[in-house]
């Protein structure tokens, strides 16, 4: 019952979001053929407006858009005019897709184990050493650990190509740099509530069964802790599957974060609003799967 | 109430061994599950064969459709895939002929009838003739084509009204097919450079039955009907476009290489990290070399520059106090040391701009303007009523800059005219960083004192820099306007004598740079582009920045591997 009343919630949310951004981005100053170089004479520039209805009020603009979006067509990119805004995703989010997932994947391999691993050994030096370095991953950002890492393991040591999108080899440098911050942030994370579960009544009684202390860790306090690092999950998988603008930038990989972030710059309106409309999908539906898993993980959530 | 049964419970029992943590075997199974995925992801991405030749070629283009392009590196890709009648010549820069093997112009110049190649053929077998020809150019004037360019198609007779529609009918436009080979048109005046625009993208010949099968996306589908050297194998958004030798093209004996990857890349880092790895064999965009080591790189033998049709320059808006009165303006003028920024900011090879017209355009010598002259500069604002720019209003200097790349340079150079007017003149001129699309509306609504800006020729003809700052230009962006001014563009462009058409220009660029001053030219760009000339040939000085892809060529194609071993480490 509660999921339904979420899922009836997603349409109206939709509603409410694409049209904040669709008139956000045409509030800002410039439009998208505002170039170096005007056309010849203003008569072609008011075609220009009118070929792709710019020259509409902006009410009726945006019923177009949504007229087109029940067919699931988010129109055509104002930027890249022979590619619809469906086709740019079609092309850039498997990328970024895959990029976010193996991110993923390695913030959750180093980030759980070593926040785990520090709370374990909470006092003694492994703890200082994990959270040190955990908070490291957070405080160094990825334009800065992207570089170091091309330098070192691309172009001194050749063991990884230093850009472009071909292989899987290709995929593991900026899989490093993009997930080493949110290994960093699971890590303090887990830390924080793997001391907070350990406090609690139930472990004191799991103890006093005579349970090995790894058994009390790992079985009882490591669920509960997982809870703050579950709800993380699921932004944070939001917005590792729509890719980076730094990393895609700095790897050449072709992913939607570039496309993001071009697509406000160069005030490609049907892109951007686009791309916020996937965005927002995928946002509500993780979070709906977060809500989920904390059913499975944790038997005190209910939902009326 | 159940809540803490799980919790009691004592160790798992042995075929749960997966439930040790409760729950947690869910995120086991996604993760695998997630793993999984990205992993048939990447190995789905198809292993292509290694390209002949890699080229950076700048940002992700735009568009690949002639009639739509209007950037540099996306006109290059077009030019390689559609030719028009006439095609430019890669060491001289001047038309020759493409799709037509001749034309013949009449006595006065306005008519000119091109003979079409018999063997002409699109690469996907259907033959090319001048209903091909005809659709083409119509197309390129339709407005609902919505060319930024269909101006280039205004010379011709008739074609503005059509446009904009006071003409409805198209075959009144001054273009037709007398026969399946033979082509006319009539100009309303005769234009020196009407076989440059024959060359130029907007004017080439693209396949109705794809455009009309496929709509705006025509472009990006394959197989793709081209009429140049090249045909398009895959235009993947950020990630390439990959061409193969068209080996129907007319020419295709003369194209030197099979297979070339033009790589959209946004960062002048990993462009050069490209290049050194060996990755990539030409890099030819100037705002792909981080500018930070442009003074190593240019010791490179690897870098080669050479002129180029672009101005740096900054505009006045002269509708604004005290920026109406010409003395103001050329005091201003007078007082930027442009020696200096050459010298001190722009490393790439730049000459100074004493001139608007670049210098080594087509049949065209530009007038000189006053040098650096800041004695003359502080006389001229005394007299405009500013003694040591007492008294001179708070005006700003709008730029953009972006992050990376070439426009970097943009606030450098900012901070350099600030101080100069600061020490020479006594005035407070404050900087505007704007973003780029911001700076341009703003450029053009006026909302500006001082602008930096940039011109880049589209044909190799003084016209391209000169006819923008008539009245009525949308490019003119100075709030100047000058009947007398107007009247010699008007003049020049009818006139068929070369030497007193020049005059007439020459007369106009005066007015611009020496008398009225709406904009004072800085320096003029270098082309640039960096490759070994011993790997990579046919890459020859183009002053429109053009290396037409099927001159390029790799004499050993094996010399890469060489490289990536050897001689990375010494070359730079």
């Amino acid at each position: 019952m509660y999921f339904l009343r979420r899922f009836a919630l997603v349409v109206p949310l939709l509603v409410v979001i694409s049209l904040a951004s669709f008139l956000l981005v045409r509030l800002a100053p410039g439009g998208p053929f505002d170039r170096e170089r005007k056309p010849a004479s203003p008569e072609i520039e008011r075609r220009l407006l009118a070929r792709y209805h710019l020259d509409e009020p902006w009410w009726r603009q945006y019923l177009r858009f949504v007229g087109a979006l029940g067919h699931g067509d988010l129109g055509v990119s104002l930027q890249y005019r022979n590619h619809t805004v469906n086709d740019v995703i079609a092309q850039a989010l498997p990328v970024s897709a895959s990029l976010g997932l193996l991110a993923f994947g390695f913030t959750m391999g180093i980030g759980l184990p070593l926040g785990f691993f520090a709370a374990a050994r909470r006092g003694h030096w492994q703890d200082y050493a994990g959270s040190l370095s955990a908070i490291l991953m957070v405080c160094i950002p990825a334009f800065v650990i992207a570089p170091v890492l091309i330098i070192v393991f691309a172009i001194r040591w050749r063991m990884f190509p230093v850009a472009l999108w071909a292989s899987p080899l290709h995929a593991v440098l900026p899989c490093v740099a993009l997930g080493l911050y949110f290994s960093g942030r699971v890590a303090r994370l887990l830390r924080e509530a793997m001391l907070t579960a350990v406090k609690a009544e139930f472990i004191t009684a799991a103890r006093a069964q005579g349970l090995s202390e790894t058994a009390v860790l790992l079985k009882h306090a490591l669920p509960l802790a997982l809870l703050p690092v579950v709800s993380y999950s699921g932004p944070l998988l939001a917005d590792l599957l729509t890719g980076s603008f730094v990393i895609e930038t700095i790897f050449q990989i072709p992913g939607l974060g570039a496309f993001f972030v071009n697509g406000s710059l160069n005030r490609d309106y049907t892109l951007v609003v686009g791309l916020v409309v996937v965005y927002a999908v995928l946002l509500i539906l993780l979070n709906l799967a977060v809500d989920f898993i904390y059913v499975l993980l944790d038997p005190r959530v209910r939902y009326e | 109430m159940n809540r803490t049964r799980r919790v009691f419970r004592g160790a798992p029992s042995g075929r749960r061994v997966f439930r040790i943590i409760p729950g947690l075997h869910w995120l086991e199974a996604g993760s695998l599950f997630l793993l999984g995925c990205s992993a048939i992801l990447l190995v789905g991405c198809k292993q292509e064969p290694r390209a002949d030749l890699v080229i950076v070629n700048g940002n992700e283009p735009e568009s690949l459709d002639p009639a739509i392009v209007t950037a540099v590196p996306d006109m290059r890709i077009a030019k390689a895939l559609f030719e028009g009648l006439a095609r430019l010549d890669a060491r001289t820069d001047r038309p020759a002929p493409g799709l037509a093997e001749r034309w013949e112009i009449s006595p006065d110049g306005t008519t000119y009838t091109f003979y079409l190649r018999s063997n002409l053929v699109w690469s996907t077998g259907e033959p090319i003739s001048t209903a091909d020809v005809l659709y083409s150019w119509r197309r390129a004037l339709s407005p609902s084509t919505a060319s930024d360019y269909a101006g280039q198609l205004f010379y011709i007779k008739n074609a503005e009204a059509y446009y904009n529609g006071q003409l409805t009918d198209p075959s009144r436009v001054g273009i037709q097919a007398l026969d399946s080979r033979r082509f006319q048109v009539q100009l309303d005046y005769p234009l020196a450079f009407f076989l440059d625009l024959c060359c130029y993208p907007t004017l080439a010949i693209v396949p109705r039955h794809a455009i009309e099968k496929y709509g705006d996306g025509w472009v990006t589908r394959t197989p793709l009907p081209c009429s140049g050297p090249y045909e398009l194998v895959a235009w993947r958004l950020n990630d390439k476009v990959r061409v193969r030798k068209n080996p129907r093209y007319w020419d295709a004996a003369r194209t030197r290489t099979e297979l070339i990857d033009l790589l959209p890349t946004a960062s002048p880092n990993t462009a050069l990290n490209l290049y050194k790895t060996g990755i990539a064999d030409v890099i030819w965009d100037k705002d792909l070399v981080p500018v930070e080591l442009m003074d190593l790189l240019i010791k490179s033998p690897d870098f080669h520059n050479f002129s180029f049709l672009g101005t740096f320059f900054y505009r006045f808006n002269v509708t604004r106090k005290p920026l109406d009165d010409a003395r103001v303006r050329r005091a201003l003028a007078l007082a930027t040391d442009k020696e200096q920024i050459v010298r001190k900011l722009t490393f790439g090879g730049e000459k100074i701009a004493t001139h608007y017209v670049p210098d080594g355009v087509a049949n065209y010598q530009s007038p000189k303007a006053a040098g650096f002259d800041p004695e003359a500069a502080r006389r001229l604002l005394a007299e405009a009523g500013f003694p040591g720019g007492r008294g001179f209003p708070a005006l700003q200097y709008t730029f953009f800059a972006s992050a990376g790349g070439g426009a970097k340079i943009q606030g450098k150079i900012a901070v350099e005219l600030q101080q100069m007017w600061k020490k020479e003149l006594g005035v407070e001129i404050g900087l505007r960083q704007i973003e780029r699309k911001i700076f341009y509306s703003a450029q053009s609504r006026l909302d500006y004192d001082i602008s930096a800006s940039s011109w880049v020729g589209d044909y190799n003809d003084a016209n391209t820099f000169l006819d923008m700052y008539v009245s009525t230009s949308g490019n003119n962006r100075t709030g100047w306007k000058n009947s007398r001014y107007d009247q010699l563009i008007l003049e020049a462009n009818r006139q068929a004598d070369l030497l007193r058409r020049a005059e007439l220009f020459r007369q106009a660029e005066s007015l611009l740079v020496n008398e009225d001053i709406p904009i004072v030219p800085v320096y003029f760009y270098a082309g640039f582009a960096l490759f070994n000339d011993k790997r990579v040939k046919g890459i020859f000085p183009s002053i429109l920045d053009e290396h037409p892809l099927q001159e390029i060529w790799k004499p050993d194609r094996q010399s890469r591997v060489h490289v990536r071993q050897a001689d990375l480490a010494t070359r730079f």
